[in-house]
């Protein structure tokens, strides 16, 4: 009976996804949002990468909320698994084998060097915190499944993690001081396409980057050492 | 180029199906990885590079090691 | 056949989203469905990449001269899928999290076990 109304009201959102999508053609051009962003973004933000210039810049405020949803469900992650109160055992750990081991060893700082190089230039190729962070998240997680035992410190994560927050409030408060408007950009815009230009825009970048890589760090770490008991 | 696009998109809703259809739960967070990862070759055909390197970065790694350790914490099949 | 070559993406994020709603709607696993979420997303994802593409259109960066403004595909969901990806993933984890405190407290995640127990 369920799944009879369930597959009823699949049809029926089928139906209506299959008819509004049908009517949007592919690949046409015409009027678009971000014509505007496309044609003077270089000039008005001197970020050659315009995705950067939209994500930092154009919704910058609108990027603010979004760290704070992420900040938001690593809290509830980290107050859902503290209701636990842990017990002080350490489970024997295999060691991964010798080759997996030196593997993780070898590429870990390499991956965490492309992470950085993705945030640091976020502004001129694709990229930016959002990747790079995810990129330094996935070393660490690496890190977690060949080398068992390794931990990072919990303090350290948090943090950069409010480092990063920090970072990014100061920097649109003292755009709000200086030119009116929060997230104003109060730095020199230099020439677009060096990687010291675009004004404050790399430096909001990799305060996202710090906040995401270490959050998501943060998340695994959770997620790895702290469910241990609950299982079993 | 349209005819690699399409094979892509035939091998995603494979892999999506699979996902759907599995008993193991370890083979359905494989099949669901590899959705992520044709999608990341399809946004970078859809020329949108730093939604790629997000969704490689993400979907591929990360959402797949918080899969499998929570597989690994619950019960590994489906009754 | 025309409109199959067209809309190949469209057909590709049409069908992730029917098969992750499927997936939510008819499954009781709960990891399942949780899986069912990621992949509903990917199609969302998809679908909103392919309405701002141009055809025969470039990326959104200007990485050298000469690059013409007028072929560039549309950055502005390009910024919001990428956005709300970094997002997905920490909403995600506090899914899978709630569900290892589910099985951990009724040593089940069938949803619909769980609905016959008691406290």
């Amino acid at each position: 009976m369920r799944k009879l109304i369930s597959i009823i009201l699949l049809g029926i959102v089928a139906t209506g996804l299959f008819m509004s999508i049908s009517q949007i053609p592919f690949g046409e051009p015409g009027e678009r949002m971000g014509d505007h962003f496309i044609r003077e973004g270089v000039k008005e933000t001197g970020a050659t990468n315009i995705v950067t210039a939209v994500v930092v810049s154009y919704r910058g405020f609108d990027t603010l909320g979004e760290v704070t949803v992420l900040f938001t469900a690593a809290m509830g992650l980290g107050a859902v698994i503290g209701l636990v109160r842990r017990k002080k055992t350490h489970p024997v750990i295999e060691p991964a084998s010798l080759i997996v081991y030196t593997g993780c060893r070898f590429l870990f700082p390499v991956i965490l060097l492309v992470g950085t190089y993705i945030v640091i230039h976020g502004h001129l190729t694709p990229g930016g915190g959002f990747q790079g962070g995810a990129v330094v998240a996935s070393a660490f997680l690496l890190m977690y499944l060949g080398c068992r035992g390794k931990r990072i410190r919990e303090n350290l994560s948090r943090g950069l993690e409010s480092l990063g927050g920090l970072l990014f409030i100061l920097l649109g408060v003292t755009g709000l001081l200086i030119g009116g408007d929060f997230l104003f950009n109060f730095l020199p815009l230099g020439e677009a396409g060096t990687l010291i230009s675009a004004g404050i825009i790399p430096l909001i970048y990799l305060a996202v980057g710090l906040k995401v890589g270490s959050e998501l760090a943060g998340i695994i770490d959770h997620l790895i050492e702290n469910t241990d008991e609950l299982s079993e | 180029m349209e005819i690699i696009a399409g094979i892509l998109v035939l091998l995603m809703i494979a892999s999506a199906i699979a996902a759907a259809l599995f008993k193991d739960l370890m083979n359905a967070v494989i099949a669901s990885c590899i959705v992520s990862l044709i999608a990341a070759v399809l946004f970078y055909l859809l020329q949108a590079p730093d939604v790629a390197m997000a969704e490689a970065a993400i979907g591929a790694a990360l959402v797949t090691g918080i899969f499998v350790i929570a597989v690994k914490r619950t019960k590994r099949f489906e009754e | 056949m025309n409109f199959l070559s067209e809309y190949t993406y469209y057909i590709g994020a049409f069908s992730l989203i029917i098969i992750g709603l499927y997936i939510i709607l008819v499954k009781k696993n709960l990891m399942k469905v949780i899986i069912g979420f990621s992949i509903f997303d990917t199609g969302i994802y998809l679908f909103l990449i392919t309405v701002g593409y141009l055809r025969e259109g470039t990326a959104p960066v200007f990485s050298k001269s000469g690059l013409d403004a007028g072929k560039m595909v549309d950055p502005v969901p390009q910024a919001l899928v990428l956005t709300a990806i970094v997002i997905g993933v920490a909403v995600l984890a506090l899914a899978v999290i709630l569900a290892i405190k589910i099985y951990a407290h009724y040593g089940t995640i069938n949803l619909r076990k769980i609905k016959e127990q008691r406290w």
